[in-house]
């Protein structure tokens, strides 16, 4: 379908699209790479009065290497992310992840911030987020805040971003050296969303594994954190105990019931896909 | 109404388009284009795949005010003095479409899949297409296409 129509802003700075942004009203959306906007406005299910295009924001868009962390920019593209030498090196995790967003051409145009900032949590990278304490940086016409990746995603296709707010960029935490990373992910058809997706970092040393990181997607209307597979494995032999471990993958979550499955499915298939993807990243520790 | 420049297949085009017009209805409405088809408009089937500044997008998924002053690329635009695309050619001589709705897209997608690997394997070339959907199922002999493709403008590669 054709979408309504809208006025269309073009922004080429941050501060100009925060000012466009206030003036065009609550009715204004941002836009990136649109590749979930653009799809909701076809099928009608969105309306904004104004859309800004922050397209052309070249301060929002890049990877940069700042000590501690990554710093990703909103609009950086998800190909982008996923050939950066420094999200490689430093955040192998989000590589993994966003290397199964979609298909290339989505790739080529949707955006790392703008499919964060969706918050749909069938997308591949809020799990991502979750699991490895991302910080958003957001800027709004009165200042600048940090949302930590806890706080940031509040209920389906909702997030922290208030009216007038845009999400600048991410924050991505070095993990360092004896991290394994791995992003198991089952799905329909071959670009289709998550049916279930998880998210693994796992610090191991002498075959024991010290710490991991469980991030789970799809498995309710906000991305969570496996803390009750995080607890148990601690401490583990990288070996048969990590099934027993994955097993409490689906503690404490609430999984939808949709075309593609019931939430009983899904947790089983959180406890499987759990249990995979730590075995896949105890095996490869880098550094 | 927004003024846009864009240069699509070589020639310079600067028209005055709604935001809301679609960069596939700009292509085929206002250009003419009718070499990129719309295939399912819900960025799933990649039928109306172009180049944009060299990179394939879903040409259902972008604005045309979007493509403001960058360079599109369709089927139309690959061949060159009357001589196929060795990507078009390879797609004709494995037979690598049955009812052919979806080849315009999937040669714009391979075109774009061997600028990055220039020898697939069976398995990339069908990551790399993963994107686009032959309702035929005809998949057996696009992938061999793809291939051949890749084998002959090595060949010629100076």
């Amino acid at each position: 379908m054709i979408p309504a129509s809208f006025d269309y802003l073009r922004p080429s700075t941050l501060d100009e699209a925060l000012t466009m942004l206030a003036e065009a009203g609550e009715d204004a959306k941002v836009l990136a790479g649109g590749h979930s906007l653009l799809p909701l406005l076809r099928l009608r299910l969105a309306y904004p009065a104004a859309l800004v295009d922050v397209g052309r924001v070249a301060e929002l868009r890049g990877v940069a290497d700042r000590g501690d962390h990554v710093y990703i920019g909103a609009t950086t593209t998800h190909d982008e992310v996923v050939h950066s030498p420094i999200v490689k090196e430093h955040c192998p995790l989000v590589a993994l992840a966003t290397a199964t967003v979609a298909d290339p051409a989505v790739r080529h145009r949707g955006t790392f911030g703008g499919s964060l900032a969706h918050a749909d949590p069938a997308g591949d990278l809020p799990s991502v987020a979750v699991a490895l304490d991302m910080e958003f940086v957001v800027h709004s016409p009165t200042g600048r805040r940090t949302v930590p990746a806890s706080g940031f995603f509040l209920d389906y296709l909702e997030s922290a971003l208030e009216p007038g707010e845009i999400l600048a960029g991410v924050r991505v935490p070095k993990l360092g050296p004896g991290w394994g990373f791995h992003y198991e992910k089952f799905h329909r058809t071959a670009q289709a969303w998550a049916t279930v997706g998880v998210a693994v970092a796992v610090r191991r040393s002498n075959g024991t594994v010290e710490e991991a990181r469980v991030g789970l997607t799809n498995m309710g209307p906000i991305p969570v954190r496996a803390s009750g597979v995080e607890e148990a494995v601690r401490g583990a032999e990288a070996g048969e105990s990590l099934r027993e471990a994955a097993g409490r993958a689906d503690e404490g979550t609430d999984p939808p019931a949709d075309l593609h499955a019931q939430p009983d499915y899904r947790r089983h298939l959180a406890r499987v896909l759990t249990h995979r993807a730590l075995l896949s990243a105890a095996a490869h520790p880098t550094g | 109404m927004t003024r846009i420049s864009v240069n699509v297949d070589g020639i310079a085009y600067q028209d005055d388009v709604e935001p809301r017009l679609l960069l596939v209805h700009y292509l085929r409405d206002r250009l003419g284009k009718t070499g990129t088809p719309i295939g399912c408009d819900t960025t799933n089937c990649g039928a109306c795949t172009v180049l944009l500044d060299g990179r394939s997008v879903k040409s259902c998924s972008v604005l045309a005010v979007q493509a403001d002053q960058c360079e599109i690329t369709t089927i139309e635009g690959v061949s060159s003095d009357g001589t196929w695309h060795p990507v078009q050619r390879a797609f004709h001589e494995e037979h690598a479409l049955q009812c052919g709705y979806c080849t315009p897209g999937m040669i714009m997608a391979s075109i774009d899949l061997l600028k990055d690997d220039p020898d697939p394997s069976e398995e990339a070339v069908r990551d790399g297409l993963e994107g686009n959907l032959c309702r035929c199922t005809g998949y057996c002999n696009i992938v061999r296409a793809v291939r051949r493709a890749a084998q002959e403008m090595r060949v010629t590669a100076p």
